[in-house]
């Protein structure tokens, strides 16, 4: 897929009508209402570019799915108990390195594990990674018995919360991620499979793509982009908690779709997922910093979701 | 009096295409109007406009000499004009029955609820006017291509029509569904519905057509009656040039042995033996669920073996997957170009190089210039036409999509192909160039599989002709004994009078 073909300027327009609208409302009143903070500076952006950090890196894993046609649900659960399993091992004194790969690992096993049931046993994603959801929850709450894990070493808590050249890590690793996905995508007979299946699995299939092989990859990408979030959501907030990345799986979604990916299968880009995932974030940021309600927040959150989507098809389809 | 349906001046136009220019055409009551032209001319975007699927540019419709707005299939509908679509439009998921009456349910009395059984009754009584019994509680999922064929000519008959639209009925059918199918048109004729008939085979034209309108890249060319027109003038006028001759055989001296199967089991398949030679054209003939389909995805690993042995050139194979298969030096060409060969929404670049993605990578890369390359190297050699090679192939014609799964297959450098209606849907001049291209095939040595539901076509290009009846291979034809009556004979079991021959 082209690049610029399928880059969809609605999207863009959404993000930027939203980053106008929140400099203005919050600088214009910011001195007289007394809000906390304006949006457009350095320190504000990193932070919510920080916190959307998580969604973004789920959201590369979850559009490769869409874009096959599949879905993953189980994306929030993973990242708790990839976050779980990290914390629990630090402080069994396994070392850093080790704890961090564990929690990459647990999430790269669920994704495979998702994969391997939905070819082999030809169930519905839906159905599976639904299951895969629980399971994984559950067994977080299992490990911790529900209590927060603290006191995590120091050397752990610089991945979520430590900069390089200015940069927080989780920026940096959404960044280095996305684009190795994305050039995968667009380079690689893989990423090419990958949409042939989400347009056609049976043609796919005839034209000689390894169905099967190929959707096991692609779940276990979805996976271990989980894991990263949880490890690094662990790192950032300095607990592991295993009700972590709890409803997440809607955000991330939503910011795939947002960002163009379509649920039907076949078309997307992580370009996009990114995009959406800002809108989402921004906006999140921009409601706390005005004030609004936690309640108003989720109705503006709801209708902003529908409003960035219908413009896109709009803007795509003229 | 005016005539029953009238177009004209009727434009539409495409981004990078115009693909009808001032059109014009018009219909009477009980005739049957063929419509003419080669891949892409515009055909099936005029009936489109007809049936309201889509919106004009500019032009007029009028019926009973009134304009008429038909701008949505409801309006189309109102006016009593029905459609057949040339891709299908049911819904997989919904039973033969509900599909023949979607969205036009009988129901029980004045309640709002469906009446099943007046349903299936009724759907039973268009399906056996066409001559044929498919069960209508089926899910259309699980029909053959002709048989959805015959579900889509079903819901078009089921409604009290007017103006009756067929784009390309008889593509998938085999003559007999085809006879049928002209009984039922005749007895339209006689009750004054008018019939728009588009199709490719041009024998068809002359056994059921009143009069024809030919077009040309989106515009008007000729109208007459069919008594006025012959085989060659039909040809000039959709071409543009004359062809010599419609089969260009060329003999050749088969090489070695290239394809062996033994008491080949799977399915329906019954002990199937056949052997085929480097360089030779095989044609595979039979009525349609007659298991030609069925033999070819075996072979290719679409679909499991039971028992047996296969060889490809002298090595023993049992591909358990297309991939394997492909890796394995076999290519199958699918009957059912949309659902079960091309990716709708990927570019005619995309879909020609897809099974042959290492040709165009270099190193675990794919190649960007190397893969369009390729794509414009076939485009120009089968002449595809499109605005370009990122066009998305949902946006070409019929035809055109055709040889874009074509084109695909020969980039496959397999040593064996198997075409399965290769030409279905493709114009004269086109099949023309597809005959040429299978010879130049068997003269690389490539041993070729046709399967054709057209047999004249299988006759005129095979060096031999393997006959199956339910299943099982009845017999095999040398290029010589092999007469339309012979094969037919075999086709329908009968045996006993041909004997076996190896
Ligand atoms: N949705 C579309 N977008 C862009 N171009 C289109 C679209 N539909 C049709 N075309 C173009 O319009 C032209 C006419 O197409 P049409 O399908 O009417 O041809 P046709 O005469 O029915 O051909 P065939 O015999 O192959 O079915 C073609 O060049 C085709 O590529
Ligand atoms: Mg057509």
């Amino acid at each position: 897929m082209p690049v610029l073909k399928t880059m969809r300027f609605g999207i863009w327009l959404a993000l930027l009508l939203e980053v106008l609208l929140l400099t203005i409302l919050t600088s214009s009143f910011g001195g007289s209402s007394g809000f906390e903070s304006t949006f457009l500076n350095w320190s504000n952006l990193s932070q919510v570019i920080r916190a959307l950090s998580f969604i973004a890196i789920m959201g590369v894993g979850q559009a490769v799915v869409i874009i096959t046609g599949g879905i993953d649900l189980s994306v929030g659960s993973v990242l708790g108990l990839s976050g779980v399993v990290t914390a629990v091992l630090l402080n069994a004194n396994v070392g850093t390195p080790a704890a961090v790969l564990a929690g990459v690992v647990v999430g790269l096993f669920g994704g495979i594990l998702n994969g391997l049931v939905i070819t082999r046993a030809k169930l519905p994603p839906f159905i599976v990674t639904l299951g895969m959801m629980s399971i994984a929850r559950g067994l977080a709450f299992a490990i911790t018995g529900g209590e927060t894990i603290r006191s995590l070493p120091p050397g752990f808590l610089l991945i979520g919360q430590g900069e390089i050249l200015g940069l927080p890590i989780p920026i940096l690793a959404m960044a280095l991620l996305a684009a190795t996905v994305g050039f995968l995508l667009r380079s690689t007979p893989w990423g090419r499979y990958t949409y042939a299946i989400g347009g056609n699995e049976e043609a796919a299939l005839l034209s000689g793509v390894s169905v099967h092989r190929v959707k096991i990859a692609v779940y276990a990408l979805c996976g271990l982009a989980a894991g990263i979030a949880g490890v690094l959501f662990t790192s950032r907030f300095g607990v592991g908690q295993s009700t972590a990345g709890l409803g997440y799986e809607l955000d991330v979604v939503a910011a795939a779709v947002i960002g163009g990916v379509s649920l039907t299968g076949g078309r997307g880009t992580i370009l996009g997922v990114i995009i959406g995932s800002l809108l989402m974030g921004i906006l999140r940021n921009g409601l706390v910093l005005l004030d609004v309600s936690a309640y108003w927040q989720q109705v503006a959150i709801g209708l902003v979701i529908v409003l960035a989507v219908i413009l896109d098809r709009r803007t795509t389809s003229s | 009096m005016a005539p029953l349906l009238q177009m004209s001046g009727i434009r539409k136009e495409y981004p990078g295409v115009v693909a009808l220019q001032d059109v014009g055409f018009e219909l009477r009551s009980g005739e049957v109007h063929c419509l003419l032209g080669e891949n892409g001319a515009g055909k099936s975007t005029l009936m489109k406009i007809l049936s309201g699927a889509i919106r004009r540019d500019a032009g007029r419709i009028m019926i009973d000499g009134v304009d008429a707005v038909v701008d949505t299939p409801a309006d189309a509908q109102r006016h009593g004009i029905g459609m057949i679509y040339q891709d299908f439009k049911l819904v997989p998921e919904l039973s033969v029955a509900e599909n023949i009456f979607l969205g036009n349910e009988p129901t029980q009395g004045r309640l709002p609820l469906i009446d099943y059984s007046l349903m299936h009754e009724r759907s039973r009584e268009v399906i056996a006017m066409l001559g044929e019994s498919i069960p209508t509680a089926a899910q259309v999922r699980g029909l053959s291509i002709a048989q959805r064929q015959i579900v889509e000519i079903a819901k078009a008959l089921s409604k009290k029509v007017r103006v009756l639209a067929m784009d390309e009925p008889t593509a998938p059918l085999t003559e007999h569904e085809m006879k049928n199918l002209f009984k039922v048109i005749r007895r339209l004729k006689e009750e004054g519905v008018g019939i728009i008939y588009i199709s490719h085979r041009l024998e068809e034209i002359f056994e059921i057509g009143d009069r024809i309108t030919v077009l040309r890249d989106g515009t008007f060319v000729h109208s007459c009656l069919v008594a006025e027109a012959d085989k060659r003038s039909l040809v000039r006028w959709m071409v543009g040039r004359e062809l010599e001759q419609e089969y260009p055989k060329i003999p050749l001296d088969r090489g070695g042995e290239l394809l062996r199967i033994e008491h080949l089991n799977a399915g329906m398949l019954k002990d199937i033996n056949l052997t085929l030679y480097q360089g030779e054209i095989l044609g595979l003939a039979g009525l349609v669920g007659a298991g030609r389909t069925e033999l070819a995805r075996v072979l290719f690993g679409a679909d499991p073996r039971e028992s047996g042995r296969v060889t490809l050139g002298g090595k023993e194979i049992a591909p358990r997957s297309p991939r394997e298969a492909i890796d394995a030096g076999i290519g199958l060409l699918t009957e059912d170009r949309n659902a079960y060969g091309l990716i709708m929404q990927m570019s005619v670049r995309e879909n020609i190089t897809l099974s042959n993605l290492k040709e165009v990578a270099s190193g675990p890369f794919l190649s960007r210039s190397a893969e369009s390359a390729v794509a414009e190297r076939f485009t120009s050699e089968l002449r595809i036409k499109t605005p370009g090679i990122e066009q998305q192939v949902e946006h070409l014609s019929g035809g055109n999509r055709q040889k874009v799964v074509l084109a695909r297959w020969l980039f496959t450098k397999s040593s064996l192909l198997i075409f399965d209606e290769p030409t279905a849907g493709i114009d004269v001049g086109v099949k023309f160039e597809i005959y040429q291209l299978i010879n130049r095939l068997a003269q690389e040595g490539v041993g070729v599989i046709v399967i054709s539901s057209d047999l004249p076509e299988l006759l005129g290009v095979s060096d031999r002709v393997a006959v199956m009846c339910e299943g099982r291979l009845t017999g095999i034809l040398s290029r010589q004994e092999a007469t339309q009556e012979r094969v037919m004979l075999l086709a329908s079991g009968e045996t006993a009078l041909e004997g076996f021959r190896g």
